[in-house]
């Protein structure tokens, strides 16, 4: 397995489809994993985040707990990025202490990467700036298979804020990798610079694509103001590329709903929209915990998850 | 009075008069006395045979960080860089604490210079007050202290008024001073840490679009027509703004340019591993710009190489890719990369070489006693160097006080072997030398 998760492209399609089975062995008994495992006793796990973060610091925590790793978490305010102890110097400190995996949350794109190269523990991606999120898009990976067993062929827009957006990144690498087409909806304000190198087609027609899809993945819109507004208002983009009930109804009825959370509701999705049974938003997140069991104990247990037998 | 010195059968390359070919350059003082085949006579022979002797090199955009930044670097260390990378000229940009806007400090500048006795320290006074980019800085008192300062720049900072910038290229024209402006054209930049392209927009990189420098290019050329004054456009890094000053250049507007020796030979790709040390401003830009820009070097478009040698140090360099400075060190490497990059691929011979290096940035600031001609009764600002000995990178080696380098552990061609100001060994045998003879 790799040492290091910094981007979901350090995973090869057979790789992901490992994650994605050890996770399901610990989901055998149901969704909610309830059950504790011996396989990384005496091991730690940082949880080092310089961005707040509930349910991702939360999900990484219970995937180590729920292995018997000892978890540590280590917030570091925004304040302190600026005029305190420096990511190197913090990192060789975690070092000092002997970990054997440090999971990193970070505003600075690439900071993933520059810890990789200063601690010998590894080093796992919890969403750095604009880059990626690649626990996010394995889970997410992992949603999309449970309901169509595989990814071939399937057709997934993402709509939104693809340009500053980690989740859209590492989920655009990973459906391209497991052979998913995937469709990049919104304004051209919000699609990444040179996007025609990204494989993707784009659109800004989002009642166009719905009918096509096989999951709409709504990613969380925020609004910038002044000149470098990419929209003019949240309810401009709320009306032409939110997703409501009766927008939702353009869609195949065996589609998907997807988004990452925190949800704006309102924004990119009304409240009905996310509670129609279509919406697979809480399996996503259920699924987040089975899905860095799965990483966690393959990159530093290693074995076969078959073979364990719960503590609890 | 010191002994003479006879730089026996070196090719001697002076674009100032056109000499290419194989001769004796003698030394009495601080002047060349006698260039051909001469005897010895009475002086020290040093042996050049297959090394070229050429004018000092000048560059025109150095960052010594004295006053203010000591702990990346001071006039001292980057004069002693400068040196061992065959320079007996360097133009001190602006940006130190407190900002050169003011005669005090680039007399200040010039004294620290001559203390080192290394190279001659020109330094670039500020446009505006502070950088701040609003109120004209006393042009006037720089040009005629003591500094003569007739180059002035906001350094990283672009003007971003086009008033600012129309009043500061005509109050340049009572000091027949030159305007360079950082091209960034703020709101198409910000936030932008690398150069926008397929790459940034993989790493997730907040981009700078070519577009912001040529905007910016595109109306200070058109300012430099209206008054007639003279622009200076500083580290071209794409291909649109090598066309701008081509077909400004046609048409008659008093403009010269530069390039760096990493918009020579680096692209954006180097960014992949989110290593600042190849974080710069202009950004590197992409394959289709190194090449162009190398053209425009080539055929004069750009007149010369300049380093914008900057130092930072590994504390400042060493964190996450948006939070590090702006910056990289080229004295001590430009000659290496652009023999390297440049010559050897045949993009251009030794005389464009050496004018670029040298002749053409001594006659954009008009440094008299620099860039050539070697002939008799000139200062001897001299450089002789290898060109065929390759050597690496290594940045622990390196005279700066800083190490970011971004051609560490590569391999280049051209060495420098005697470095000497005005009849002075500033470097000799490749090593450090005090100045003494």
């Amino acid at each position: 397995m790799i040492r290091h998760l910094l981007s979901i492209k350090d995973l090869d399609p057979e790789g992901i489809e490992r994650v994605l089975a050890t996770a399901a062995t610990f989901q055998a008994d149901g969704p909610r994993i309830m059950r504790k495992y011996p396989t990384l006793r005496g091991k730690t796990v940082v949880n080092l985040f310089y961005e707040a973060s509930t349910r991702t610091r939360t999900s990484f925590e219970l995937a180590a707990k729920r292995l018997s790793a000892d978890v540590v978490n280590f917030s570091v305010s925004g304040s302190a990025v600026e005029k305190g102890e420096s990511l190197k110097d913090t990192a060789q400190t975690i070092e000092a202490m002997g970990v054997d995996a440090i999971v990193i949350r970070h505003s600075s794109s690439g900071a993933p990467n520059r810890l990789a190269g200063w601690v010998s523990a590894s080093v796992i991606n919890a969403g750095d700036g604009m880059h990626e999120h690649p626990t996010q898009a394995l889970l997410d990976l992992y949603t999309i298979r449970q309901h169509f067993g595989s990814f071939s062929g399937l057709r997934v827009a993402i709509v939104g804020d693809i340009a500053h957006s980690r989740v859209a990144r590492s989920n655009v690498w990973g459906l391209q990798m497991m052979g998913a087409d995937v469709t990049l909806v919104g304004p051209p304000t919000l699609l990444p610079p040179r996007v025609e190198g990204w494989g993707v087609e784009t659109t800004a027609d989002i009642e166009a694509v719905l009918p096509k899809a096989d999951v709409v993945y709504l990613l969380r819109m925020q609004l910038e103001r002044g000149t470098g507004a990419t929209v003019p208002t949240l309810r401009e983009y709320s009306r032409l590329w939110g997703l409501d009930a009766a927008r939702a109804t353009l869609l195949k009825d065996e589609a998907l709903i997807m988004h990452p959370g925190p949800m704006n509701r309102g924004v990119e999705i009304t409240a009905d929209a996310a509670e129609l049974p279509r919406s697979v938003i809480t399996d996503q997140v259920a699924n987040g915990v089975a899905v860095r069991m799965a990483l966690l104990y393959l990159m530093l247990g290693g074995r076969d998850a078959r073979e364990e037998v719960p503590v609890e | 009075m010191s002994k003479a010195v006879v730089f026996r059968g070196a090719r001697v390359v002076d674009p100032a008069s056109g000499r290419d070919e194989t001769a004796d350059v003698r030394i009495e003082g601080e002047q060349i006395t006698d260039i051909g085949k001469i005897s010895t006579n009475h002086a020290e022979e040093i042996d050049c045979a297959g090394l070229i002797l050429a004018p000092g090199f000048v560059d025109l955009h150095a960052h010594l960080r004295e006053p203010g930044r000591e702990d990346a670097e001071t006039v001292a260390t980057g004069t002693r860089a400068a040196a061992r990378g065959g320079y007996t000229a360097v133009c001190a940009m602006a940006n130190t604490d407190p900002v050169a806007d003011s005669a005090a400090i680039v007399e200040q500048v010039v004294a620290l210079g001559r203390a080192a006795g290394l190279a001659d320290v020109y330094p670039v006074g500020a446009i505006s007050v502070g950088l701040q980019g609003e109120q004209l800085a006393e042009l006037g008192e720089m040009a005629t202290s003591s500094a003569r300062v007739n180059f002035f720049s906001d350094d990283g900072k672009c003007v971003q008024s086009a008033g600012l910038m129309r009043r500061a290229l005509e109050y340049a024209r009572a000091f027949d001073a030159v305007i360079a402006n950082h091209a960034e054209e703020g709101a198409l930049a910000s936030g932008g840490h690398m150069n926008e392209s397929e790459v940034s927009s993989i790493l997730g990189i907040a981009g700078i679009p070519a577009e912001a420098e040529e905007v910016i290019v595109a109306r200070d050329l058109a300012l430099a027509k209206l008054t007639g004054a003279r622009l200076h456009v500083p580290h071209v890094s794409t291909a649109g703004t090598v066309e701008l000053i081509r077909a400004a250049k046609a048409r008659g507007v008093r403009v010269t340019a530069e390039a760096t020796p990493h918009h020579l030979a680096l692209t954006d790709d180097l960014v992949s591993g989110y290593d600042p040390v190849y974080k710069v401003a202009p950004p590197l830009r992409t394959r289709d710009d190194v090449d162009a820009v190398r053209k425009g070097l080539a055929d004069g478009t750009i007149d010369c190489v300049a380093t914008d040698h900057a130092p930072h140090p590994p504390e400042d360099k060493e964190r996450e890719f948006d939070l590090a400075p702006c910056g990289m060190l080229n004295l001590e490497t430009a000659l290496g990369v652009v023999v390297t990059e440049l010559l050897d691929p045949g993009l251009l011979g030794w005389l464009r070489l050496i004018e670029a290096m040298s002749t053409a940035p001594a006659r954009a600031r008009g440094l008299d006693g620099h860039g050539g001609p070697i002939a008799p009764g000139t200062p001897a600002n001299l450089v002789v160097f290898d060109p065929a000995t390759a050597w690496i990178v290594e940045p622990e080696k390196l005279a700066s006080k800083s190490k970011n380098t971004p051609f560490a552990g590569r391999t280049l061609k051209g060495k420098v072997v005697h470095t000497m100001l005005r009849g002075r060994f500033t470097v000799r045998e490749g090593s450090d030398a005090d100045g003494q003879r």
